[in-house]
């Protein structure tokens, strides 16, 4: 260590103008590799992070867990508030006037630039860890174990409602003609188990705006929405964990920044 | 009925005329009372009734973001006390500590009337309560908190039950083995009502361990302040001097009391901080609310001033031993108790799921406020508690203890 010491202190400099050309380029070239490492990390991490956000990290989506995997994408932007996908599920579902499964939600932004406000369709979000089900005492709501839809026996329900406190998507509420809590099931009783391809609620939108369809079938509409980069693609409440089937997305902004 | 063996060789005439005797010896005060607490547990129980029949979203004030509302916090009132008082009272009677000792027979009985108001109070309040009692048992869904607290509390009440039982038959070995079971079964169904709450991802104020954790020392709490008013209430219903040993016991009672306070304003200060720093999204709007907003006179007044600190000065000022300080901050920490149990309840639910969202309908917080019928069968629970008990103080002649040394 002391002869290391002495030979950097008696060493001299040999200036800039007496490293060859190709020692510089070996430096420049290490310089690169060490920031490419830190930038490709950065760009790496950034990517998991946005995986996360738009809830389609491989790991999730590779695992479909059911045939057919039914699951939705909505796209925001096309929503009118129209409520005829309110209408036809109401009408379809026989759900009472102080009721809903569906529901069209309004957001709006005075000072926005350009549109001032959007409208943003809810309904059951058919999770695939859902927490309705945990919390119900009797198992009077399930997860489906053909399709994955979160599925109501009624004669079963006891009406503590929990699931409505436990559901982080306001999706439930209690039916007093059914004397049970009622939900979204993604018509199956209705449609779905009588050879119909689509709910009722994305038959009726005039705007296409509700795409349902099959997340385990990679050539259907809706995986190849779900699975692309060139729209993001969300699901509310991420935080809540419950790893949602149902998707939301926007058409490429028209918002022309200059 | 004052031994074992003397009650073994009551003939059933005799027994007949030693209730009957007992149950006339009460003074007018003490029949109007058992009749006004007679009448609002049948105003209830008529108004639970209706609900049911008719339809029970005509009457109560709950809706679809807000299902849960006073008479989930009366349930919840009820049932913390009765694990308070088995688990206060068990310190004596199972765990063999002498000072608790003379406190055991009221403090059982009291918490079987009070878990037994809190299904009272629950049987309205979910809306098809037969179907429970067959799913519950043939649909089983062990994931759930629900399941479990319901299961557990069915077996703490049996617990419990048979505990007083050999406690009046003087059979001191099952009464400690019914006592510790009940007390088991008690802490888990207890902390399982709290895990229904705190289990809830979707729900920020309150998601997280503290809630289990929470619900048993508050529990405690709880039984502290119940011990001592009902035993207070009791000799002064039965007209008695209290013995010295009764009086040491309500004195460590309130030092357990004051412990207890001490730990829950310990656990409330920090559930508020966590609340606050860092304004966490969904829990910041509702402590807001229940700090500064529609809910600060419930917690300023009713949890912090009634609930924890004036009884707290009561009971040091008391040193254990003014009966009427005593009772007085007891019967100020009962009702500070149950706000707390009604501001945990409701605030939980005041921040709209879709709250960030920033949609026009779920902007604001949501109110709740207790209906007619929800605040009739609320108060019947609280009828039904003090019915069993002035019942229960000449039933069983004060519920006087043996000694065991």
């Amino acid at each position: 260590m002391k002869f290391f010491k002495h030979d950097l202190e008696h060493m001299n400099n040999e200036g800039m103008e007496n490293v060859p050309m190709e020692e510089r380029r070996r430096f420049l070239k290490m310089g690169l590799a060490i920031t490419g490492v830190f930038a490709g990390g950065t760009i790496f991490s950034t990517m998991s992070v946005m995986d996360k956000v738009f809830a389609s990290s491989d790991d999730f989506t590779a695992k479909y867990p059911y045939k057919p995997h039914y699951g939705m994408i909505i796209f925001q932007n096309r929503c009118v508030d129209c409520e005829r996908c309110v209408a036809a599920c109401g009408e379809t579902n026989h759900v009472p006037h102080e009721g809903y499964r569906t529901r069209v939600l309004m957001k709006e932004m005075p000072d926005a630039v350009g549109l001032k406000r959007e409208f943003i369709p809810v309904l059951c979000n058919h999770c695939n860890v859902p927490q309705c089900t945990r919390v119900c005492p009797t198992k009077a709501t399930y997860k489906d174990t053909t399709n994955g839809i979160v599925m109501m026996n009624i004669s079963k329900c006891i009406g503590c409602l929990t699931c409505q406190e436990a559901c982080p998507y306001n999706a439930r509420y209690f039916n007093e003609e059914k004397q049970a809590v009622d939900k979204c099931n993604f018509c199956w009783d209705t449609r779905l188990s009588k050879g119909e391809k689509l709910t009722a609620c994305a038959a009726a939108c005039p705007a296409t705006c509700r795409v349902f369809g099959d997340l385990s079938d990679k050539g259907s509409d809706l995986f190849k929405a779900v699975h692309q980069l060139e729209r993001p693609v969300w699901v509310l409440r991420p935080e809540a964990g419950t790893k949602p089937n149902v998707f939301y997305t926007k058409d490429t902004a028209a918002v022309a920044f200059k | 009925m004052s031994n074992g063996a003397e009650s073994a060789e009551l003939t059933l005439n005799a027994l007949e005329s030693l209730v009957t005797a007992r149950l006339k010896s009460g003074s007018m005060a003490y029949y109007s009372l058992l009749l006004l607490c007679g009448v609002a547990v049948l105003a209830a129980a008529a108004a639970g009734i209706h609900a049911m029949v008719v339809g029970h979203e005509k009457f109560y004030n709950v809706y679809r973001e807000v299902p849960w509302g006073i008479l989930i916090c009366t349930y919840v009132f009820f049932v913390v006390t009765s694990t308070g008082l088995c688990l206060i009272s068990s310190i004596g009677h199972v765990f063999g500590n002498q000072d608790f000792m003379p406190i055991a027979k009221r403090s059982v009985f009291l918490s079987i009337a009070t878990i037994l108001s809190g299904f009272f109070v629950i049987a309205f309040e979910i809306k098809i309560p037969w179907r429970m009692a067959v799913y519950n048992v043939i649909s089983p869904n062990l994931t759930s908190n629900i399941w479990w607290m319901g299961t557990l509390y069915g077996i703490y009440l049996a617990f419990m039950f048979a505990e007083y039982v050999f406690l009046l038959l003087d059979k001191h070995k099952p009464a400690v083995f019914c006592g510790f079971s009940g007390s088991v079964a008690g802490i888990a169904a207890h902390s399982n009502l709290g895990a229904v709450f705190g289990l809830l991802m979707g729900r920020e104020f309150w998601h997280g361990p503290y809630m289990p954790i929470y619900f048993i020392a508050s529990a405690m709490m709880t039984g502290c302040s119940v011990i001592i008013l009902f035993h207070i209430l009791g000799y002064k219903v039965n007209n008695e001097e209290m013995s010295a040993s009764m009086k040491n016991a309500l004195r460590v009672t309130s030092k357990v009391g004051v412990l207890l306070i001490s730990v829950i304003l310990f656990f409330t200060a920090w559930k508020m901080l966590s609340g606050i720093a860092g304004q966490p999204a969904g829990k910041y709007e509702a402590v807001m609310a229940l700090l500064f907003g529609p809910y600060s006179l419930n917690f300023w007044v009713g949890e912090l001033g009634l609930g924890m600190l004036f009884p707290l000065a009561m009971f040091l000022g008391s040193k254990g031993t003014n009966l009427k300080m005593m009772l007085i901050g007891s019967l100020a920490m009962v009702v500070g108790i149950f706000v707390m149990r009604y501001d945990l309840v409701v605030v939980g639910q005041i921040v709209p799921v879709y709250h960030e969202l920033g949609v026009n309908e779920y902007k604001h917080l949501l109110s709740y406020s207790p209906s007619l019928y929800e605040t009739v069968i609320a108060l019947g629970g609280f009828g039904l508690t003090g019915f069993l008990f002035l019942l229960g103080e000449k039933l069983f002649d004060g519920h006087k203890v043996e000694e065991h040394h």
